[in-house]
């Protein structure tokens, strides 16, 4: 558990996280790696694990029927994958998979839910983390959309 | 019949395309060499020329090199409207008219001693090369230097086969980034700003040099003051409309500024209230 | 100080011919189809003797006086700029031969015109047009050529229309610089004179041989009078003070949109405008396709066509026109050429279709909140984000 902690407080996503959160996050926490190629979690699956990304590239991909899959972003080390173990009915939006070897840690959905209904201070520092990285992939979706270096004429 | 005028900014000199290089689907590089073969093909990075194709019309394009050599220079150039196509019609030897270079340049003197950032959305980092070279020419004179490079799908991706060389030889970091992707591409995929968290660099002693489309040199700025830059320290290329590129036609105005000359490479902090003005 | 000396309507015909003689294409006023114009004269003859006009927002019309002056009008909707600036004007030809082709330059014209009748404001205009193309990192060297040549000689106003506001603009009314010569035209019961002064040695020159009388105490006296009174009758006024601060915070002021109600986008205002410059190109060729021509033409910002990048119009709306134009004229032109780009000449008004008087908008702006809506209260480019 000590390992884990100590990686967890060196990613960005719990940095300056009290000591007595940390180890309530910890709790719910387990190495995990994706072989390049690995599936990570597939569109309307229980979405049961928040990942932070120690190391490595995750697809987050749509595969409309009938057409190759497009990748739509790309997270890597230093960053999170998962916001939907949050909101009911907890399901993935997305299919994602390593792209290389990838390490996380994996936080286990309902054990964080289950802390954070205890904790509410814990639930808002946590919201207070996870919100500006949904806004920011949010930010860049519009960006996205406007397909700035398509063809304009 | 050689008459050109020396002195009339208004008259495009003879330039032939001595080699054709295609650099996308869409996107080619000429290499031009003057008629006139003492004539200085000198430019300072991030400046333009005026090309124009025999009865169709004259469009500026920024020069995309070298920095070293001189009697030829090079412009990348996206074929998307009618004189663009003309360009991209033209056979090696065929003549072009070519006025400039014209406009100021890359703060390559003012980022001597500082950490360097090169940020490029799609044709941007042509007009930017020349100033990556630069950088090179005297690499032990700046600190990390990192290209962060964005464009819309692995196919469009300008220049890539450099980037090794750029890594390797000079120790950048070069990120590169597609709107959208599909399973060849091992890349990331995202907008050209989620790379700023990704690069090593000095916040307090840093210049960062953008260009791109409007919005994505925006928001990229945006990012860079999120990282700690300030906006002195950001410079950005703008693009308007351009008839003479010499001021006297009025077209390219902005604001206090005419991008033909006062421009194309302006400071951050001192357009931002008129980029962020709609329709201005 | 120039020394003054007084001629008659005969004087005034023979500097005509001298002018004529020294080489010079004589441009002065002249009545055509409603309005006095500026054009090729020979004499006095064609001077617009005995009329005036009446002008207001929207409206211009010719009014006979009740006596015989030669300058006793204000101002038409010409401008010099159309012989030193000319609305079109090819900048070169290109032949194809094979696979190839020349490009045949244009030569500056070295026509030599002598501008007769050119009102203080309007020096001023010329002025700044040197700035524009003369005096930037390049020069316009067809522009240069015709101006090196030119011979002004200017008219004090003797009057001012309802629509003039050079007092404010501090270009007028007294002719001040950049004349060759000047006359102040003298009319009463008793005599019809011109008082006439040099202004530069090629004037000098010119008036020696002229051979005016010397002039009176009481004659000077009474061009300062005339001037003096010319300048109370300004119609117009406009507050300067700030005015460059004063649009550049208020770029997203109500009053635009309000404009943008009436404004039709015509672009009158630019074309009469002494000091708006803006040009196109245009590439011709034709019908075998071996024959090419870069022509150079006026343009203006009202147009759709002159904002287009790729991909686009970036002044799309009629309101971001308008402002374009008069936050150029008014505010960024200091920034540029370190002067106003308006002299007060009041023919944007006259000229605009539905009569939109910028003196009048300024004030309209300036009325209001400072700051609110503009550029410098640094609120805008959050709100985009958010």
């Amino acid at each position: 558990m000590k390992t884990l902690e100590s990686v967890l407080i060196k990613h960005p996503f719990f940095e300056n996280l009290d000591k007595p959160y940390l180890e309530l996050v910890t709790g719910c926490a387990k190495n995990v790696k994706f072989e390049a190629g690995q599936f990570i979690c597939q569109h309307d699956d229980e979405a049961n694990q928040f990942y932070i990304i120690r190391h490595g590239k995750v697809a987050l991909e749509i595969c409309p029927p009938g057409k190759a899959p497009v990748t739509v972003q790309t997270v890597s080390e230093g960053e999170i994958l998962g916001w939907a173990w949050l909101v009911p009915p907890y399901r993935w939006h997305l299919d994602a998979h390593a792209i290389e070897l990838t390490r996380a840690i994996a936080l286990d959905g309902q054990c964080l839910r289950k802390k954070c209904e205890e904790d509410k201070n814990l639930g808002y520092e946590l919201l207070k983390r996870l919100l500006p990285a949904i806004g920011r992939s949010m930010e860049a979706t519009r960006l996205q959309l406007l397909d700035i270096y398509g063809a304009r004429d | 019949m050689e008459n050109f005028s020396p002195t009339d900014p208004m008259i495009p000199r003879s330039y032939r395309v001595k080699r054709k290089i295609r650099e996308s689907h869409d996107t080619f590089t000429l290499d031009l060499q003057p008629d006139n073969l003492e004539e200085k093909t000198n430019f300072a990075p991030g400046q333009f020329n005026m090309l124009y194709t025999f009865g169709v019309g004259e469009v500026p394009i920024s020069i995309s090199g070298p920095m070293k050599e001189s009697g030829h220079i090079l412009h990348t150039i996206r074929g998307v409207g009618n004189v663009t196509q003309a360009l991209n019609n033209l056979k090696i030897g065929q003549k072009v008219g070519l006025r400039g270079p014209f406009g100021n340049a890359w703060p390559i003197e003012e980022a001597k001693g500082k950490d360097v950032i090169i940020m490029a959305g799609g044709i941007g980092l042509a007009p930017l090369r020349p100033a990556v070279y630069s950088l090179f020419s005297q690499r032990q004179q700046y600190g990390d230097i990192a290209l962060l490079y964005g464009s819309r799908k692995q196919e469009d991706l300008l220049f890539h086969k450099e980037f090794e060389t750029w890594r390797g030889k000079y120790g950048i970091q070069v990120k590169v980034t597609v709107d959208t992707g599909d399973r060849s591409w091992k890349g990331n995929v995202g907008v050209v700003t989620t790379l700023v968290p990704r690069v090593s660099f000095d916040p307090s002693n840093c210049i960062a040099m953008i260009c791109g489309p409007e919005v994505m040199m925006r928001f990229s700025a945006l990012e860079l003051t999120h990282a700690g830059l300030t906006e002195d320290k950001i410079f950005i290329t703008m693009e308007r409309n351009m008839k003479c590129a010499v001021g006297f036609c009025g077209h390219c105005q902005f604001g206090p500024a005419f991008i033909c000359k006062d421009g194309p490479v302006f400071r951050y902090d001192q357009i931002k209230p008129f980029i962020s003005t709609r329709e201005f | 100080m120039n020394k003054s000396e007084v001629i008659d309507k005969e004087g005034l015909n023979r500097l005509i011919q001298i002018l004529i003689g020294r080489g010079y294409e004589v441009v002065g006023p002249t009545v055509r189809d409603e309005a006095i114009i500026y054009d090729q004269v020979f004499s006095i003859e064609d001077f617009p003797a005995g009329w005036t006009d009446e002008q207001e927002g929207g409206i211009y019309r010719l009014k006979k006086r009740s006596d015989e002056a030669l300058f006793g009008y204000n101002l038409g909707p010409h401008s010099w700029k159309k012989f030193l600036h000319p609305p079109e004007r090819k900048l070169w030809q290109a032949q194809k031969e094979g696979l190839d082709f020349d490009i045949i330059p244009e030569k500056p014209e070295h026509k030599k015109y002598a501008f007769l009748g050119a009102r203080s404001c309007e020096l001023h205009a010329v002025a700044i047009q040197d700035k524009v193309f003369m005096q930037g990192t390049h020069t316009d060297l067809h522009y240069q050529a015709l101006r090196k040549n030119a011979l002004f000689v200017a008219v004090n106003c003797g009057q001012a229309a309802s629509t003039c506001f050079c007092v404010s603009m501090q270009t007028g009314p007294e002719v001040e610089n950049g004349h060759d010569l000047v006359l102040t035209e003298v009319l009463d019961d008793k005599r019809h004179d011109f008082l006439i002064e040099a202004g530069s040695e090629a004037g000098k020159n010119i008036l020696k041989e002229v051979k005016a009388k010397p002039a009176g105490e009481g004659d000077i006296k009474k061009t300062k009078e005339i001037i003096a009174n010319t300048a109370t009758q300004m119609g117009r006024k406009m507050d300067t003070e700030n005015i460059k601060e004063l649009l550049y915070e208020n770029l997203n002021h109500l009053n635009w949109d309000k404009i943008a109600e009436r404004c039709l986008s015509c672009a009158n205002c630019t074309m009469v405008c002494p000091t708006c410059f803006c040009s196109t190109v245009e590439d011709v060729t034709d019908i075998t396709g071996e024959h090419a021509e870069r022509w150079q033409k006026w343009d203006s910002c009202f147009t759709m066509d002159f904002s287009s990048i790729h991909g686009g119009v970036v002044r799309n709306s009629t309101k971001s026109r308008y402002r374009q134009w008069m936050v150029h004229k008014l505010a960024s032109w200091q920034d540029q050429f370190d002067t106003s780009g308006c002299v007060g000449c009041g023919r944007c008004i006259t000229w605009c279709p539905v009569g939109i008087d910028l003196t009048q908008e300024v004030g309209l702006i300036r009325k209001s909140e400072p700051g609110q809506s503009g550029i410098l209260s640094g609120n805008e480019g959050q709100n985009e984000n958010s």
